[in-house]
């Protein structure tokens, strides 16, 4: 290579041995054992002969149960690297004391917060929230598939691909070292001109063009292909919020794009949108990323909302109370979400006019929330609760949420807010709202949907010690954030001076440890229900006494999710069948018109990654091959007419009959 | 519940059920997002459109002419899809190609003039690195005529998939779809013209 | 589990108390102190519906599980009007409140607005000026220039008690946050846009300053201690700071050099407008000024002049 240095440089651009990481001992080991793992997982793959069954089966599949499961999938794998940030940094900040430099230098330390922060948002929760929404939607309103099957399947790898960007700039080059939401001038050229956020930029973009899609995908699915008879107002409630969210995904992630690309203008190419010099102006950044990122934190709650008001009434045995108000509260808060991007950066100097309307429209929208958390309360009200492991959740989420919700309000108080923005006060609040909002639902979600989507209950024993670690722990780790918050100690520091705060961090830590635990409870739970899947066992399809249309077919479901459309007349659709007695049709199946899988999907995206990877690098004879056969490939999938197929009654039958079968053996 | 009481409800459908398809409404859906980011970028070109920077201002670098020659370009192509799409709804094929080739000829032409109007640009040393008002003009622009770009491929794609299986559904509904694209892109381009051109020269 | 969810309750009220002694909570500025008082009022006036809601959470979750026969089950029951609108008016009314205290308190207490009193009951004397320090937040560290005194310092700042300050701030190259919690809340130090905060410091004694704003690789180590002292002290302050060297354009230069964990140091005087240059980032010779630039634009585009201080209008919309 040392012969032609500009040729090296032509194909390699700025990618040399230096970028990888092998002088530090921590990203070493890390390599190796993910490296090992790899080999291994790789391993069994192959001897096991599983490739072809997970390139017919799911790699290509355009069925949504099986993108929602690997969407699943890849949110609670990334939620382990995630995790792993999260709990290195709390050991830093609890032994970086006085004279102690702790474990992690500032290098090292910056990209770790910045990392946590973008994986915990972009793939973690938004594969979770999209993967629920793909797996629940269709079956609630009693469609087949989603409106774009191909898309969905597309939009999921491209994710995929933006998580493996990430993965990548762990052991080649480097992540941003500037905040998750990188902030210029810090993420400009000037003052970052390593690789680190131009790994940010791609992976958002690719994973971004992933989220528009399933947006819009979703939301032509909800508005398109309900079943005959289901108005708006008797979609069930988890539908109504997921409908809400893909609004805001719609309306939102064109934002970023934009924003990210002028970043990237700014970098590459040298212009001046968001730079000190010759007219560039950063404050416009803020303004942009922030009507991007306002609105993404409902487009993660909102259909958690939806999965509590489901797990309430279903466990509650009751119809949901105030199903209207539920409904209007979530459009309320989807417009709401629009009106309040400034309160992020009351102290950069606004007017206290402008301060004002902003602070008060984010007050606004606790008045919704408050309503929806009202309504919850008074399902649970003259109702029969069995505490399973979804309702446990539920309960632990209305306790926290309330709280988090609390001191949310008081930060949208612009005075307050010039004491507590960017303290541990504000990291709690989020953490306090955003692990007890999104992440307990996504867990009662997981144990409530489960049974359904692989047909068998989790073990409930591991799952309440995974419970209770998690909620002791959330309360350990973020409590003492609280304090430190009042104690005037700011975000992002990896070292102190002042010793009478340690001990608040290492009851933070500690917390974290038990987090630490909970997780693996959670693993161990998948585990020990997969080896206890018979004793475990649901064949009515019915595990809970479900209410909406999911439960009413077979877990899990067949392909075609029905064998005959439902017709609805009742916003708990199911509940109103099992009370009139309806009895599922054992004859008469027609044909059934189904989409073919494809694997242009993973092509695409695996030439994205590597387009991604070139354009980080600057390797630009690689960007030109990768664009070129990226644009090749997308062309010629549309030559590919022949896209769907039918499912033939007798096959139809023999699933059904087998159904049959399986539910005179439970009786 | 007096269920018995009640009228015998229907709770499936004996026919395969065919929901609406989805296709237009979806395209639809990707066009408001794309908005959003002409939106992003003429609200960027807001609020940089006047910082010059020392550098050369609108009025000094536009020239008015070639851009309404442009202009005129882009708006006579959406007549002219509109005549293809004419032709295609009577189920003419060798008129809906031709209006496209012709239609395609015309977003080609576009693209050269506005190719030309940025290398003089940059030679005259106003590039999109001298100031941040040339930035958020070249990103604005650039933009639009990325996605004019993308229609002419499109274009000719779907060209070659009429003239291989006719005018077919699926032809058809993607001819739709690329209307759509086409006509955004037009009116898009009638907020850019008047946004930075006509208020650029304007003293 | 009901006692795991009263332990949630009861660990944020055991821990508030704890927070009673924190700087935020027992401020030694006005400022900061109407700031506390303010996250008081609009806490106890939130826990008058978050406890009412917790406490129904873990009430209803006992009084109504599966296994007690003798509650009321009604599985039908799904709504109610005068409940519907109980909810939805409940938490209206104290947003109502809070809105109205955070208009009122937002605009009393704009860090951009004049002091109008020192602490509870003591208007600002009429002839009392502010003292007015110009503060720059460089990779990383914080440069105090005094105009009045004609001295400078680095990760040192001194008020004298009682006198209202008035902050001027600004940043050489990426966003900081100035912050004293003590003192006062904090606001964004930005490079080429100017914030204010005016305070006052009530109470002797030396206070943790440091930026809030995570501003690259050395953003740990760039704090101060700002110092609350009486009249006598502050001029012999002042005095220890004169026999320091001059901060002239190339001692800002060499200043201005990124650096960590930088020791305090003082400068005896202060090459003229060199602020406004740092503003305008034309420090280096044969740089533009951003405000000159701006304003030949702006004639240039015919548009009346932006302002003499051009960019600075660019954070402060009203201002």
């Amino acid at each position: 290579m040392s012969d032609h240095p500009d040729l090296a440089k032509l194909i390699f651009g700025r990618l040399t041995w230096e970028a990888i990481p092998l002088h530090e001992p921590i990203l070493l080991y890390t390599f190796i054992a993910v490296a090992l793992g790899g080999i291994a997982v790789l391993g069994a793959i192959t001897y096991f002969r599983l490739w072809g069954y997970l390139w017919r089966e799911w790699f290509t599949s355009i069925d949504h149960k099986k993108i929602g499961i690997m969407y699943m999938v890849l949110g609670l794998v990334m939620l382990l690297r995630g995790f792993a940030d999260a709990i290195m940094m709390r050991l830093q900040q609890a032994v970086a004391f006085g004279d102690s430099a702790g474990y992690l230098p500032p290098h090292h330390y910056d990209q770790i917060f910045t990392a946590h922060g973008v994986i915990m948002i972009f793939f973690v929760a938004m594969p979770i929230v999209t993967g629920l929404m793909n797996y629940i939607v269709p079956l609630q309103i009693g469609a087949r598939d989603v409106a774009f099957p191909f898309l969905n399947n597309f939009s999921f790898w491209m994710t995929t691909a933006g998580a493996v960007l990430v993965m990548m700039s762990l052991f080649v080059g480097e992540f941003a070292r500037t905040g998750w939401l990188a902030y210029p001038p810090l993420s400009g050229i000037a003052a970052s001109p390593d690789v680190g956020v131009d790994y940010y930029i791609w992976a958002l973009q690719i994973a971004g063009v992933g989220t528009l899609l399933s947006g819009v995908n979703l939301l032509v699915t909800i508005i398109k292909m309900r079943a005959p008879g289901m108005k708006l107002m008797q979609m069930p409630v988890f539908t109504w919020t997921a409908l809400c969210t893909n609004v805001l995904i719609v309306a939102a992630f064109p934002v970023l794009t934009a924003v990210l690309a002028l970043l990237s203008l700014d970098r590459y190419l040298g212009f001046h949108v968001f730079t000190n010099e010759l007219g560039g102006n950063a404050m416009m950044y803020v303004n942009l990323i922030w009507i991007w990122g306002h609105p993404e934190v409902y487009i993660l709650i909102l259909p958690m909302f939806g999965v509590f008001s489901e797990v309430v009434s279903t466990f509650s045995r009751k119809r949901l109370f105030g199903y209207t108000s539920m409904v209007y509260a979530s459009i309320v808060i989807t417009v709401l979400a629009y009106l309040v991007w400034l309160h992020h950066f009351f102290t950069m100097g606004s007017g206290a006019s402008v301060n004002s309307f902003f602070g008060i429209t984010t007050m606004i929208i606790s008045i919704p929330t408050g309503a929806k958390i009202f309504n919850w309360l008074f399902t649970m009200y003259r109702g029969r609760i069995t505490f399973e492991l979804p309702m446990m959740w539920t309960v632990a989420f209305m306790v926290t949420f309330a709280i988090g919700g609390m001191t949310g309000v008081l930060l949208a108080v612009p005075p307050a807010d010039f004491s507590l923005h960017n303290s541990l006060f504000l990291i709690a609040h989020f953490h306090n709202v955003i692990i007890g909002g999104v992440l307990f639902g996504a867990f009662a979600a997981i144990n409530f949907w489960f049974p359904k989507a692989f047909g068998f209950k989790l073990d409930p024993f591991w799952g309440k010690c995974s419970f209770w670690l998690w909620v002791v722990g959330f309360y350990f780790a973020f409590m003492p954030l609280y304090v430190l918050g009042l104690m005037g100690v700011t975000r992002r520091l990896n070292h102190f001076e002042d010793p009478s705060l340690q001990i608040w961090f290492q009851i933070a830590a500690f917390g974290a440890v038990l987090i630490a635990l909970g997780i693996a409870c959670m693993l161990i739970q998948f585990v020990v229900s997969f080896r206890r899947r018979e004793a475990l066992r649901d064949v009515t399809g019915d595990p809970w006494g479900g209410r909406t249309l999911e439960w009413s077919t077979s877990s899990p479901p067949p392909a075609y999710n029905f064998a005959f459309t439902p017709q609805v007349h009742d916003s708990d659709a199911w509940w109103q069948m099992k009370e009139h007695g309806y009895r599922r049709p054992l004859s008469g199946f027609i044909d059934v018109h189904m989409p073919k899988n494809t694997g242009a999907g993973i092509i695409l995206a695996g030439i994205s990654t590597v387009l991604g990877f070139a354009l980080i690098w600057q390797m630009w004879p690689l960007v030109v091959l990768a664009f070129v056969s990226l644009l090749a490939t997308a062309i010629g999938h549309t030559f590919n007419y022949k896209r769907d197929f039918y499912i033939p009654a007798t096959e139809v039958a023999a699933v059904e009959a087998a159904r049959t079968e399986q539910l005179a053996s439970h009786v | 519940m007096g269920a018995e009481a009640r009228e015998p409800l229907q709770f499936h459908l004996e026919t395969e059920h065919h929901p609406q398809n989805g296709t237009l409404l979806g395209f639809w859906l990707y066009l408001m997002s794309d908005c959003l980011i002409f939106a992003c970028m003429f609200a960027v070109y807001g609020v940089l459109g006047r910082s010059y920077a020392g550098g050369p201002t609108g009025a000094e670098i536009f020239e008015l002419p070639l851009v309404a020659v442009n202009t005129s370009l882009l708006l006579l192509s959406s007549i002219t899809y509109g005549f293809a799409m004419l032709e295609m709804q009577r189920n003419r094929q060798r008129g809906t190609l031709i209006w496209l080739a012709i239609t395609g000829l015309l977003g080609a032409g576009f693209i050269g003039i506005e190719l030309y109007e940025f290398t003089h640009l940059i030679a005259d040393g106003a590039g999109p690195q001298r100031s941040a008002f040339l930035s958020s003009f070249f990103t604005l622009v650039g933009t639009h005529g990325l996605h004019v770009s993308c229609g002419i491929i499109w274009l000719i794609t779907l060209m070659v998939q009429v003239s291989k299986k006719g005018l077919i559904a699926e032809n058809k509904r993607r001819l739709w779809c690329l209307s759509m694209f086409w006509h955004f892109l037009d009116v898009v381009w009638v907020g850019v013209f008047s946004f930075v051109y006509l208020m650029g020269v304007l003293p | 589990m009901f006692i795991k969810a009263l332990r949630g309750l009861l660990l944020p009220a055991v821990l508030l108390l704890t927070g009673c002694q924190t700087v935020l909570m027992s401020p030694s500025g006005d400022m900061a102190l109407q700031q506390r008082d303010l996250i008081v009022i609009s806490l106890i006036l939130m826990l008058l519906i978050i406890v009412p809601v917790i406490a129904l959470t873990l009430f209803f979750a006992w009084r109504y599980r599966a296994s007690n026969k003798k509650a009321i089950y009604r599985p039908d029951w799904d709504h109610s009007t005068v409940l519907e609108l109980l909810i939805w008016s409940a938490p209206l009314l104290i947003i109502i409140a809070l809105g109205a205290l955070t208009w009122v308190s937002t605009h009393k207490l704009d860090p951009f607005r004049p002091l109008e009193r020192l602490s509870q009951g003591r208007e600002v004397p009429a002839d009392v000026k502010p003292l007015v320090v110009e503060v720059v937040a460089l990779d990383w560290k914080w440069l105090f220039i005094y105009p009045e005194q004609g001295i400078a310092t680095v990760n040192e700042l001194a008020a004298p008690v009682d006198r209202p300050i008035q902050f001027k701030i600004t940043a050489s190259t990426v966003m900081n946050s100035f912050f004293i919690p003590a003192l006062a809340g904090q606001i964004y130090a930005m490079p080429g846009m100017e914030t204010k905060l005016h305070a006052v410091i009530n109470k002797p004694g030396v206070y943790e300053g440091f930026s809030a704003n995570y501003s690259g690789a050395g953003f740990s180590g760039m704090h101060f201690k700002f110092h609350g002292v009486s009249e006598s002290e502050f001029t012999q302050w002042v005095a220890q700071a004169k026999q320091g060297s001059a901060l002239n354009r190339d001692a800002y230069l060499r200043l201005e050099k990124p650096s960590e964990n930088e020791p305090v140091s003082r400068f005896s005087s202060v090459a003229p407008d060199l602020y406004e240059a740092i503003v305008n980032l034309c420090v280096k010779p044969g740089t533009p000024c951003m405000h000159e630039t701006m304003m030949k634009d702006a004639a240039r585009a015919g548009q009346p002049a932006a302002g003499e201080h051009g960019m600075h209008d660019m954070a402060n919309m009203e201002h």
